[in-house]
């Protein structure tokens, strides 16, 4: 989907139709009309914020990755932490930073994979480092500090970058 | 009406324990980073569930689908890493994570 002077982010203003029509939690005419305004003349004001429009290469990976892969490790991020934070023994953690280093310095990737990292199993992304090499993970529970940083960047980082980068 | 109310039921108790499992958390866990972990985790889909057994109810017992709920859900999982980010960004440039004589902070 590419963008025209009168609607230089579809997608977005598609989203802030949709984003209206929920915050409304209606579905009637007056509301489509007033959301499709408000999805147009918001990107107008805000183009200057955009200097570079996020593409999404691979959409079918995007929708697997998104609510495939990700939501199913959520839910298994969650009793993870229930179960480690519920056992008896609390003292049996091994929290750690770990240091991954990225294969990437496109800020788009680098700030989705930060978000996708604190979203899932028992990590919590902390810092990158001034020069965008490495980003600085803090673990609940990391008994193995290469099984992890080798999981995060097969499982998340691989398929973010072949996402977002045509 | 009695499965709706069984699931409404399911999601609430289960919302409430996920919260719950967060608080404890919060009161257990020992330093500062390892308390980041409840609130980006447990709490977001204890958040969830209750937001589904939300929709399900009103969706049921008032007129027509109602899916605001989703943009709670969604708005959290957007903000909820980046607060937990800037937590724990703060907390690194203090130094937190080397002061040995303060596991407490």
């Amino acid at each position: 989907m590419q963008g025209n002077r009168l609607i230089p982010h579809p997608l977005m203003s598609f989203a802030l139709i949709i984003l209206w029509l929920l915050l409304n939690n209606t579905f009637s005419f007056g509301h489509i009309l007033l959301g499709t305004l408000l999805g147009i003349m918001i990107p107008w004001f805000t183009n200057r914020f955009w200097p570079a429009r996020p593409r999404i290469c691979k959409r079918r990976l995007f929708l697997k990755f998104f609510f495939g892969i990700f939501l199913y490790d959520v839910v298994v991020a969650n009793l993870n932490v229930v179960r480690l934070i519920l056992q008896p023994d609390i003292s049996k953690l091994q929290p750690k930073f770990i240091e991954i280093p990225l294969d990437t310095d496109d800020p788009m990737v680098i700030s989705i994979l930060a978000n996708v990292i604190s979203m899932t199993p028992g990590t919590v992304s902390t810092e990158i480092t001034a020069d965008k090499k490495t980003l600085i993970v803090h673990g609940l529970n990391v008994p193995d500090e290469r099984a992890a940083i080798a999981e995060i960047k097969s499982r998340y980082e691989t398929t973010l970058k072949e996402i977002f980068t045509c | 009406m009695m499965i709706v109310e069984i699931l409404v039921s399911f999601f609430l108790i289960l919302g409430a324990f996920f919260a719950l499992a967060g608080s404890i958390g919060l009161f257990r866990l020992r330093d500062f980073f390892t308390r980041l972990h409840g609130p980006t985790k447990a709490t977001t889909l204890g958040v969830g569930c209750l937001a589904i057994a939300s929709a399900i109810y009103f969706t049921f017992h008032k007129e027509g689908i109602s899916l605001h709920e989703v943009l709670i859900t969604l708005f959290l999982f957007i903000t909820a890493p980046v607060s937990a980010h800037f937590l724990a960004k703060a907390a690194r440039h203090q130094r937190l994570h080397e002061d040995k004589d303060h596991p407490d902070a």
